[in-house]
């Protein structure tokens, strides 16, 4: 940015914990919202808000429940696209089943049931760690589809074994445009985004970072790893749980099971690898880039190749070229956009300097 | 009675299968501590372009070495452009980085072979052996039987290559110590490209197999996946281990789809050897054959 910190100090411990301490990062922030809440609302197309904005935030917000695992208490997992799915068929059953329950607490409630499904299985991550646990995660992915699958309770009993969102009503407003759907989404992404950088700056983070680094050692210092680990894992579903739920009643609109397949979970995986391991700001980068890519990488075959291209050759040169990202980010960005972002802003605060 | 042997022999033969495919990822492991989640992609691609050559006018022999020569040479591009930029990096990232290997390798065999179902005709038929069934009653299939000679024979050369051959003792140092088996000049890039190499071979091998029971197609990128609870029940570093742990898990996901699976609407084969490979975990946390895991701070 052209700006410096010269000439702010903080007076008082109040303004030196303050999660954006520059006068300049604050505006910024000011700037962004009123932009979310106001101007994209107002000026931006159903397509963009109904494709590209709200699955944008809630993979943001599956991402940042990713990271808070992956990134942040450091242990891999290959299944979130099942606490997603746990989450989404939580909310679908308590609509339908629970008369006059309020969309944000039946939200907020799928997450909890998430959380209580992510507890279950991070339990054995108190006995293995590192690969072996991220084959582990495996089973939850599998079992979880497959029990939603098999038991037709979940899905009310359709036939088709799909299952169709109920309307969103909040305080009586029934929420169906785009824009209205945008703004739900934009809420409840918010508060949760500001609730993990707080997390994850607190001693619930410097927690999960300890044990990320170096279990054994986070233990002989007196941390519960019992407590940090399980604690990684709730919240972590909690945040899959109720992206799933939005995910289902505010973009996809009808589902089954296999909507949250193992690949879907890869995506996730990816999103927090590009985007960045550890940081907030990662996921919302990571989740923009593989939502936005393939749609610039048909663009692009269509200018290429022409108006007719194959649908598979398309769909397998996307593969290709999401592969080979992958690991060049791994070699020569680890850290993944979010580090490129925090390059570029110091580079600008020296401009036109070099040092 | 009968029944509950075929069912049993059965899952045995099957799991060897799935020991095949882990076998590549044990191969890979001992010598570089990369956990190849690309072995399932490798295993897709390896019988996709055998069936490939096979329909461009190559006879079986003749296919054979050209497919074992494109696998020695993915090896040799992975080392050169994803293992070699990655040394020394920890084990989630090089996991991270198959996985995206994974997703060229499929990527690629779709690009050059198309993605319809292929048939595979290796002059074994999967149908019961007669005299087996004459005999006592026992109905395996032929292929099944095969498989697992297959599989022994592959087992005995490699447990003999590791512990007999100048080239068995290097890819033991390396997997020991990296750079102490570099400075006493055993050549690690040679040495992992080897390795590469050999797991694609055993990946053709298991692909053959599968791809002769169930056709030639994407799904047997799925199998990979199949592998891995049997890795972790073997143990990553025992060759010995996946071989037990697959007769385990095909036996176990047979019975239980057999005598469990009616009262729960079937289906818990896609997820028996996952919660069986946690159990597991929970008790012996290194696998039955891995080696003791030791962690110090």
């Amino acid at each position: 940015m052209f700006y410096r910190e010269a000439g702010q100090y903080s007076t008082s411990y109040g303004q030196d914990r303050q999660l954006l301490t520059l006068r300049q990062d604050r505006l910024g922030m000011i700037v962004l919202l009123a932009v979310g809440f106001v101007g994209l609302p107002l000026f931006a197309s159903d397509y963009w808000l109904s494709a590209i904005l709200i699955p944008w935030l809630v993979l943001a917000l599956v991402a940042l429940g990713q990271n808070i695992l992956m990134g942040y208490a450091g242990q891999l997992s290959l299944g979130s696209a099942g606490f997603m799915a746990a989450g989404a068929f939580a909310c679908y059953n308590l609509m339908l089943r629970v008369p006059g329950i309020p969309f944000p607490v039946a939200v907020l409630l799928s997450g909890l049931i998430a959380a209580v499904v992510g507890i279950v299985f991070g339990l054995p991550s108190l006995r293995i760690r590192g690969l072996y646990l991220a084959v582990a995660t495996l089973a939850s992915q599998f079992f979880i589809v497959w029990a939603l699958d098999k038991f037709g309770w979940f899905k009310n009993y359709d036939t088709s074994g799909i299952i169709n969102a109920q309307t969103i009503v909040i305080f009586g407003q029934t929420m169906s445009t785009p824009s209205q759907k945008y703004l739900v989404v934009l809420v409840i992404v918010g508060v949760l985004t500001l609730l993990a950088a707080n997390m994850a700056r607190g001693s619930t983070g410097r927690s999960w970072r300890a044990v990320r680094d170096m279990d054994v050692a986070a233990e002989a210092m007196g941390m519960s790893l019992l407590r940090t680990k399980l604690q990684a894992f709730a919240i972590s579903s909690f945040y899959c749980g109720v992206g799933g739920a939005l995910f289902l009643f505010a973009y996809l609109q009808t589902a089954e099971p296999a909507a949250f397949s193992i690949e879907l979970s890869f995506r996730i995986l990816f999103m927090v690898i590009i985007g960045g391991l550890g940081t907030i700001l990662g996921a919302f980068l990571g989740s923009g880039f593989i939502l936005l890519l393939p749609i610039f990488l048909n663009m692009g075959f269509h200018a290429i190749l022409g108006k007719n291209v194959d649908a598979t050759i398309a769909s397998a040169l996307e593969q290709v070229i999401f592969g080979v990202l992958i690991i060049i980010f791994l070699i020569f960005e680890p850290l993944g956009l979010a580090r490129l972002w925090q390059v570029t802003k110091e580079r600008l605060r020296l401009w036109p300097f070099k040092y | 009675m009968t029944f509950f042997f075929e069912v049993l022999i059965g899952g045995l033969l099957s799991g060897i299968m799935y020991s095949l495919v882990a076998l590549g990822f044990v191969l890979i492991y001992k010598a570089s501590s990369v956990f190849n989640f690309a072995q399932g992609a490798m295993v897709f691609f390896a019988v996709l372009s055998f069936v490939g050559f096979m329909e461009m006018g190559l006879s079986f022999w003749a296919a054979l070495p050209v497919t074992i020569g494109l696998m020695v040479g993915v090896g040799v591009v992975t080392e050169r452009f994803v293992l070699r930029p990655l040394v020394g990096q920890n084990e989630d990232t090089l996991l991270m980085a198959t996985i995206g290997l994974a997703f060229i390798i499929e990527g690629v065999a779709q690009l050059a072979w198309g993605v319809e179902v292929r048939r595979l005709d290796i002059g074994i038929r999967d149908e019961p052996m007669g005299w087996l069934a004459d005999r006592a009653d026992i109905l395996v299939s032929q292929l099944d039987i095969v498989a697992g000679l297959v599989a022994a024979v592959l087992v005995a050369l490699l447990a003999l290559g590791f512990s007999k051959t100048k080239v068995g003792r290097g890819l033991r140092a390396v997997a020991d110590d990296n750079a102490a088996a570099l400075s006493i000049g055993i050549p690690l890039k040679q040495i992992l490209v080897l390795v590469w190499g050999a797991a694609g071979v055993v990946a053709l091998v298991a692909g053959m197999l599968w791809g002769a029971r169930s056709g030639v197609q994407f799904a047997l990128v799925g199998v990979a996946l199949k592998a891995m609870p049997v890795l972790i029940i073997g143990g990553f570093t025992s060759v010995p281990g996946v071989i037990v742990a697959g007769l385990i898990v095909g036996a176990a996901e047979k019975m239980a789809e057999v005598y469990l699976g009616p009262y729960v609407g079937g289906g818990i084969e896609g997820w028996l050897p996952y919660v069986l490979a946690v159990l597991f975990l929970l008790v012996r946390p290194e696998g039955l054959f891995g080696e003791k895991i030791i962690r110090r701070v």
